[in-house]
């Protein structure tokens, strides 16, 4: 177990930057992960901690000691890939012992490390079973028990779940961080699937075009995201843009309740952020003067909730989140009164 | 799986009549000696002459110099082209084509120009391993090149560093044995293209199997046939025997 400092990394694929300056600590037994959409540079991240890839610039440095030109066999750091990844000459159990086993490790103990690690993932009755007679998410439970077994410093795993369906993903991530727990080894998980970096990790560090926008625990990002993208990207809501005019923001000449607008110059440029679950539906009778009113354009059914899909008078999109029984009422076309606690919306500066 | 309809029969039918025909022939003919008369003759003559176990020798050596050449240089370098260099794939694929379009007569005469050494090597027959290494590789090529296309070569590689191992422990532990497949086959491709190959080593004055039985022939057409067959049921026996070997334990990715 060892903490992991990542300080001014910096890499170029053929002239484009992939990664600029980029500063992360990782705490000793921390599960973190590395959240971004596709090309935003967490996978290049995760491969030049691996050792995969030299850095251009920058050092990385594990339990303190500098590993940047080090080679990755050296470096004992468990990996889990995306799929196909065990050997397929071997079975289950030959796969977790090859770590042990190409470090010298004796036998016996080789075999007693491995069986226990299979026994950790579930899978002791497939111990003789070969990568193709095992399941998709089976075959990643030997992986993740194979990266164990040469008791990694830290322990990488590159987008291991994406490669599965919903229900065994679900069932599969959540092993992980049992098994993350169990172990405390310093685990960082790439992923482009929020659910899974927000339901799992200590901490998330959302990424975007090679820079860390946000590293925080899950809850933080999500109710108080830093930035624009982080707020887009982070679950789901509406983005209104206006101007601020004292604890509220003028859009499409209607002000919007917003108290955290008073921390902005006034006239300043702004986003709101309102996520569907802060906004509430009235009828039409309980429109005052300032009421922000808008049309019912469709409905989602999720089960308990049910999302509502207004759009303002000026054309811009606004959803509530409704218990199902109460949105059941609701018809398509008619106009109601949208309203929310004013501690609600997150502001935040225009970019871009 | 559907049931193969009269079409599927007749065409398979067809099929088996094609190839099986010329073979009967064959083995009719090294059994005929004369008028009605049927026999063994022409094998025991085979059998009682001195050059065959020689010449058949000959053959298998050098058939298992060139898939040991072939087999040391291609491996690795084949690994190490798809981890490192996939860019230079087509560069690979030209030279292993170009032995198919250069004709066999037109390599002897550039081989003897250009190899005039070391005498120990020109001197004797193993010279031929040179160009058998050539004719063979288009085939050795193609068999590393499925085997290798269907395992995630650079995540193994990956898998393997990340777990500690070097380089060399990953091609013998993991790549080398995963291409059990390729690997029996290419040597397979290759044993047939040598036994089976006459110009070179007609032309450069060395007895192999093929010039045997080619002379043979000229004064004893029953025993070039009976040789013919004999060949092919050693070729079959070798098939056979690499099909059982792949019944192991080990199974390529692709098998269900």
């Amino acid at each position: 177990m060892a903490n992991v400092e990542v300080a001014n990394v910096g890499k170029s694929f053929a002239g484009r930057p992939v990664l600029s300056q980029l500063d992360l600590a990782i705490d000793a037994g921390e599960l973190i992960c590395l959240l971004g959409p596709s090309g935003c540079g967490k996978t290049t991240l995760l491969r030049i901690i691996a050792g995969f890839i030299a850095p251009d610039a920058g050092r990385v440095r594990v339990g303190g000691a500098d590993v940047t030109d080090m080679a990755a066999s050296a470096r004992r750091m468990g990996m889990v890939f995306q799929a196909y990844s065990l050997f397929p000459n071997m079975t289950a159990l030959e796969n977790v012992r090859f770590g042990p086993r190409v470090a010298g490790v004796a036998k016996a103990e080789q075999t007693t490390r491995a069986r226990s690690l299979l026994d950790m993932v579930g899978l002791s009755e497939h111990e003789h079973k070969y990568a193709h007679q095992l399941s998709g998410g089976q075959q990643q439970r030997v992986a993740l028990a194979r990266a164990l077994a040469v008791q990694p410093q830290v322990l990488l795993l590159d987008e291991p779940l994406s490669a599965l369906d919903a229900k065994v993903r679900v069932q599969l991530r959540e092993e992980i961080q049992r098994i993350q727990r169990e172990t405390g080894v310093t685990t960082i998980l790439v992923t482009h699937d929020q659910e899974e970096a927000l339901s799992i990790a200590d901490r998330v560090a959302v990424m975007h075009q090679g820079r860390l926008l946000q590293v925080d625990r899950p809850a933080a990002i999500y109710r108080e995201p830093a930035d624009g993208f982080v707020a887009r990207f982070i679950g789901s809501g509406a983005v209104l843009s206006g101007v601020t005019e004292g604890a509220a923001v003028r859009a499409g000449g209607r002000l919007l309740p917003a108290s955290a607008a008073g921390a902005h110059p006034a006239g300043r440029a702004v986003d709101l952020f309102l996520r569907p679950e802060h906004v509430r539906i009235a009828p039409m009778a309980e429109a005052g003067p300032d009421a922000v009113i808008g049309e019912i354009r469709g409905t989602v059914f999720l089960g308990a909730q049910t999302r509502v899909h207004m759009v303002l008078a000026d054309g811009a999109s606004l959803w509530a989140d409704l218990p199902s029984v109460q949105a059941e009422g609701l018809t398509i076309g008619v106009r109601v009164v949208a309203r929310w606690d004013e501690a609600a919306p997150r502001v935040l500066p225009t970019t871009g | 799986m559907t049931r193969m309809g009269v079409g599927g029969w007749l065409t398979l039918s067809f099929g088996a009549v094609f190839f099986m025909v010329p073979l009967v022939m064959t083995l009719a003919f090294s059994l005929w000696e004369g008028g009605d008369r049927y026999g063994f003759e022409a094998y025991h003559l085979l059998l009682a002459s001195p050059q065959l176990p020689e010449a058949f020798l000959l053959s298998v050596e050098l058939a298992l110099s060139t898939i040991a050449a072939l087999l040391l240089l291609l491996v690795p370098g084949m690994i190490f082209m798809n981890i490192y260099a996939p860019g230079l794939r087509p560069a690979f694929e030209f030279v292993a084509t170009l032995p198919f379009v250069i004709p066999a007569i037109a390599l002897v005469a550039g081989l003897t120009s250009l190899f005039s050494g070391p005498e120990w090597l020109i001197g004797t027959p193993f010279y031929l391993v040179i160009p058998y290494f050539f004719l063979a590789l288009p085939f050795v090529y193609r068999a590393l090149d499925v085997g290798l296309r269907a395992i995630d070569l650079t995540v193994l590689t990956e898998a393997g560093q990340s777990l500690g191992a070097s380089l060399p422990q990953i091609i013998f532990l993991v790549i080398v044995p995963s291409l059990r497949t390729a690997l029996v086959g290419s040597a397979l491709l290759t044993l047939a293209v040598v036994i089976g190959e006459f110009t070179f080593a007609n032309v450069l004055l060395f007895r192999t199997f093929a010039v045997f039985m080619n002379q043979v022939g000229r004064h004893e057409a029953q025993g070039a046939a009976a040789l013919s067959v004999a060949a092919f049921l050693l070729t079959w026996a070798a098939m056979l025997a690499v099909l059982l070997a792949g019944r192991g334990k080990t199974k390529s990715p692709g098998d269900a």
